[in-house]
């Protein structure tokens, strides 16, 4: 009798050791991978901001249509804000869409075009988690602007339309979105979140056309990055 | 039962007592967050983002996609 009272006890107490442990896990992933990572998101935007800010690398001219190097795996090249997500709403753009690098902003996907560019830039953000720079992607109308900043240049792209895709669907990122293997003449943006919030089931997936380009000399006209007005 | 034996297991007094369960449980959840969580969230299912083919036997396998 005594043996089984101990070890129902002991039982239970791993239970309870057990459902603490989960709670404990559900809060550091909602709560404090967003503290972590917003931090070091927050940073790097503001190593970024003093290093456009710095002038050109190696004295170039006023160069509104760059063909940029190669930018290294994991390194932060651009920021993008989106006056939706709020006045103030920017992330840093790092190369690659690994784990490790959407821990620390948004991931451009490699191979992709660059910011800017003909073709497709195509960029990947968490919903949730990590900071979620993508949170509110379903709040992205078209006419939306996001614009996307880099040592040179001011890219702003207007949201067109937004699909939602199985994961396994790479052709949304394709040079012409879901059009794999044409040749593309236009400016693309891709933005992939997951979908529905809190799953990975499918993706959200929004396309923006480029509007403009702005030479950082020239600096982005007024009022661009004001929150649009209704939903 | 187990943490009954860790509060009697406890020296001091009451205030000491309590001091000292503090500190452990702050240790378990430092070491959950800093270490143990870090370590296991790749392996959780619902952190992708991208768009990938082999994103669900990815994800299945390591977790990876973020």
């Amino acid at each position: 009798m005594k043996a089984v009272r101990w070890v129902l006890g002991i039982g239970g107490d791993l239970f309870v050791t057990a459902g603490l442990l989960l709670l404990l896990f559900v809060g550091w992933q909602l709560w404090w991978t967003d503290v972590t990572a917003n931090r070091v998101q927050d940073n790097t935007v503001s190593t970024l901001t003093r290093d456009f800010a710095s002038g050109p690398r190696g004295g170039a001219g006023p160069a509104a249509t760059e063909t940029p190097a190669k930018v290294p795996f994991g390194k932060a090249f651009a920021i993008v804000r989106v006056p939706r997500f709020g006045a103030d709403y920017a992330r840093p753009v790092l190369e690659g869409t690994s784990r490790d690098i959407l821990m620390d902003g948004v991931g451009h996907y490699t191979g992709t075009a660059s910011p800017g560019a003909v073709g497709n830039f195509a960029i990947a953000g968490h919903r949730t988690t990590y900071g979620r720079p993508f949170h509110d992607i379903d709040t992205l109308r078209p006419g939306d602007k996001v614009v996307v900043e880099t040592k040179t240049a001011f890219h702003v792209y207007v949201v067109k339309r937004h699909v939602i895709v199985a994961p396994t669907d790479v052709d949304v990122i394709a040079p012409v979105p879901e059009q794999p293997g044409k040749q593309p003449t236009q400016r693309w943006l891709t933005m992939t979140a997951c979908h529905p919030k809190y799953s990975a089931a499918q993706r959200y997936i929004v396309f923006a056309e480029l509007d403009k380009s702005y030479p950082r000399a020239k600096g982005l006209p007024a009022g661009t990055l004001a929150a649009p007005k209704g939903r | 039962m187990i943490y009954a034996a860790i509060w009697r297991a406890l020296p001091g007094p009451l205030a000491v007592r309590v001091l000292l369960a503090a500190v452990l449980v702050l240790a378990v959840v430092a070491f959950c967050f800093l270490w143990l969580f870090p370590r296991i969230a790749p392996l959780m299912p619902f952190n992708d983002n991208t768009v990938d083919p082999s994103a669900a036997v990815h994800a299945l396998v390591t977790g990876v996609g973020a």
